[in-house]
């Protein structure tokens, strides 16, 4: 997997795909991951990360996805995600104005006469020590995905290491407005279930 | 407590199968003037809640037990889905402590429909209960219809709750357009007036959106011709002059024509399926096309639009009509001339291709069949059909006057829908003469449910047209894999008289095209169901025909030497 560089996500070419990198807001309620992720199995897709937690409201859930899709059908799946009933909204933040992060937790065994260069090069990279023994560091370091490649790299070639990355988060730049549907009144006018007036394109 | 909710819903008629843990939903049905309808498989229970609902627009709703009874109910969810029909699926599933432990007849029915479904809940205490009925027939109903399945666990039956009715729905995610844009709508009359060439490609949308009389406005105000889907069949009536007949593999080659050469495509409540347009790149390649859907996602899936517009077909069009008559009289003239000259070059392709009915003295040909039933329906009558050779030639010879007449599976194309969609058609309109057009194949796979039509002496005329073979497999075979007829004939058809006799009505078979006529206004005349075997022409063929992946204007007419275009 290529990432790459700069402060906002520019994904690159991965052969005939390219990875996407789709936020949502979901409710929080069961079966809701299964229906996005659904929509991606559906079509063949293999889901790179996915990250998901609560927002401010508990009621509803912030997730990450980065995926693969072919670039013609970037448009479908989000309306395709859209559609879903548990979905609020989901945004394709690839191409717009967005900042990428993640998180990795490196635990690197190591004889002792590299534990300086290992220090300072986890200095370089920003990464702080979250745990020591004689075997070794737990090392914590936080980045855009491409960066933390690199700093992988690195580690490794000091010796043998365990990775553990937390996938991808993502912020929009931008201030999208978010639509809901009002509550539907049930009674003489919701029988045929036509909702109340709402433009679009 | 969901018989409640159920009566809040108008539902009148259920269609389902019992078991263990549908149990006290039965118990509290015994005394509930709620009609249940027994059916003999719980796939028939689907099929027949979509037959009620596509012959009046109303939810339909059917009911199955855990494990095998939901699990059966997968096809009719699927093929709901696909035609976007409004069902609601009831299931029962086992007590809450035990979901998740390979109880009896368990199975995880909410994570199996979740792909078959437009929405999927699984109830876990009865205070949840009225809310999310009330839910899933909204979702149902609202929007683009489509199948919606609630999971029920055997504990939350039984619960003891009063029901108190559910003031609102709060469905924030669920967004419905329906209005269409100002702008767009305006753009789009523009659009249409400015055409030399405009075709009207109207499909299903039409009949679920209840928008013929919209249709019917915009195509005569435009004078455009137009053609129906397979799915839309009905919504222009068949007789309407501008009317020019059903496009796609089998459609007519006006229709396919039409498509190929018009100026202006107005796509109206249609998906582009892949039925219809054939080769992608190849269809309307001259066109400029105005989409109007209610579900976002279809617009530009297949086809890019150029003027897109989401919303309610009706509400679209009762607007772009309103704006065509106020343009009218500055535009109406502008094109006229050219307008003209594309209604004289689709008259021409009708007339130099007609659909024609073949008949032959020494054997009934399927055509024939279609039209004499055509004769006796005159365009009234509600005709569901099963999936196959005489799906397409009833939708090339059958003539529906109205919607909500011509019921099959479209999308999906299940075989088997025909005869248990018939039960829930005249179950719902019990005015109606209802014919159920099956093949011999399709027939077979439903036989069960001639039980259920005898138990409830429902009057449908159950037309087999029977060549002996699966029949467009069987053409497939023969075009596309060198007449190697593998697994298509189907030998030991049971004898009509005896069968229907088993079931205590009248049937028999017809071979002679001269006693057609006379068996058919036998069968409708007869108060009671009728089973009628028509022993057609075994190696009839289905043209005009688009081979799958060709462009829908390189049409093969017949099996002699292709004639010259």
């Amino acid at each position: 997997m290529r990432w790459s560089s700069g402060l906002l996500s520019r994904w690159q070419c991965k052969g005939k795909f390219m990875l996407q990198i789709i936020s949502l807001l979901v409710e929080n309620k069961p079966g809701a991951l299964m229906r996005i992720t659904g929509v991606l199995s559906a079509r063949g897709y293999n889901i790179e990360s996915l990250t998901v937690a609560r927002t401010l409201d508990p009621m509803l859930s912030r997730m990450s996805i980065v995926v693969d899709v072919d670039p013609s059908l970037r448009a479908q799946v989000i309306k395709q995600m859209n559609k879903l009933i548990n979905v609020l909204q989901a945004t394709d933040l690839t191409d717009g104005p967005a900042v990428t992060r993640e998180m990795a937790l490196v635990r690197i065994r190591t004889a002792l006469n590299s534990r300086t260069a290992i220090l300072k090069e986890a200095e370089i990279f920003g990464a702080r020590v979250v745990d020591q023994s004689t075997e070794g560091f737990a090392l914590e370091a936080t980045g855009d995905p491409e960066k933390l490649d690199e700093f992988i790299a690195v580690m490794q070639s000091y010796g043998d290491i365990d990775v553990t990355r937390s996938g991808t988060v993502s912020v929009s730049l931008e201030k999208k407005k978010l639509r809901l549907a009002p509550p539907i009144p049930r009674g003489a006018g919701a029988e045929n279930g036509r909702a109340k007036e709402e433009e679009t394109v | 407590m969901l018989l409640e909710c159920l009566v809040h819903e108008k539902v009148e008629c259920i269609f389902g199968y019992p078991g263990g843990v549908t149990l006290p939903l039965y118990d509290a049905m015994y005394d509930h003037p709620i009609r249940h309808v027994l059916v003999r498989h719980e796939q028939n229970a689907c099929f027949a809640a979509e037959g009620y609902a596509r012959a009046t627009g109303r939810v339909g709703v059917c009911c199955a037990t855990s494990g095998p009874g939901a699990t059966n109910l997968v096809t009719g969810l699927v093929n709901a889905l696909m035609d976007s029909i409004p069902v609601v699926a009831l299931t029962g599933q086992v007590t809450s402590k035990l979901i998740g432990s390979d109880a009896f007849q368990e199975a995880d029915t909410f994570g199996i429909t979740r792909s078959c479904t437009k929405h999927n809940f699984l109830v876990k205490t009865v205070a949840d209960l009225p809310a999310a009925i009330h839910e899933a027939f909204y979702i149902a109903a609202s929007g683009r219809p489509g199948p919606v399945l609630v999971d029920i666990p055997k504990d939350v039956f039984q619960g003891q709750a009063h029901y108190t009715p559910v003031d609102a729905i709060h469905l924030p995610g669920y967004k419905v357009f329906t209005e269409g844009h100002t702008g767009q709508i305006r753009r789009a009359a523009q659009m249409m007036w400015e055409a030399q060439r405009p075709f009207v490609y109207a499909g299903g949308g039409i009949i679920a959106a209840g928008a013929s009389a919209e249709l019917r406005e915009l195509v005569e105000t435009l004078d455009a011709p137009a053609v129906n889907t397979l799915m839309g069949l009905g919504a222009l009536p068949s007789t309407h002059p501008n009317f020019v007949s059903m496009p796609g593999m089998h459609g007519s080659y006006a229709a396919n024509m039409g498509l190929t050469e018009c100026d202006l495509l107005i796509a109206l409540g249609v998906r582009f399926d892949d039925r219809v347009t054939g080769r992608l790149a190849a269809f309307a390649p001259h066109a400029r096309v105005i989409h109007v859907d209610i579900d976002p996602a279809e617009i530009g899936k297949n086809r890019t639009a150029d003027l897109p517009i989401v919303g309610d077909v009706k509400r679209v069009l009762e607007r772009i009509n309103k704006v065509l008559n106020e343009l009218a009289p500055a535009d109406r003239e502008k094109n006229s001339g050219a307008r003209r000259a594309w209604w004289k070059q689709v008259r021409e392709w009708k007339n130099e291709r007609p659909l024609k009915p073949e008949f032959s003295d020494s054997e009934i040909k399927p055509q024939h069949l279609m039209a004499e039933i055509d004769r006796l329906s005159g365009g009234q009558a509600i005709i569901t059909s099963d999936v196959g050779q005489h799906q397409m030639w009833a939708a090339q010879f059958l003539r529906f006057n109205e919607p909500r007449l011509w019921l099959n599976s479209g999308g999906l194309g299940s075989m088997g829908f025909g005869l248990p969609s018939a039960i829930g058609a005249q179950f719902a309109r019990p005015d109606k003469l209802v014919f159920s057009i099956v093949g011999d194949g399709g027939f077979q796979m439903s036989i069960p449910e001639l039980a259920t039509i005898a138990n409830h002496g429902l009057p449908i005329k159950i037309v087999v047209m029977n060549n002996g073979y699966l029949g467009m497999v069987r053409q497939w075979q023969e075009l596309f894999y060198n007449n190697r007829l593998s697994a298509v004939e189907l030998a030991g058809f049971p004898d009509p008289e005896k069968l229907a006799g088993a079931y205590g009505f009248k049937g028999r078979t017809v071979e002679q095209p001269g006693e057609l006529r006379s068996a058919l206004e036998a069968a409708v005349k007869e108060p009671g169901p009728y089973l009628l075997n028509v022993r057609v022409s075994q190696y009839e063929n289905v043209y005009p025909m688009v081979p799958a992946g060709g462009a829908i204007n390189e049409m093969v007419f017949g099996p002699a030497q292709p004639v010259a275009v």
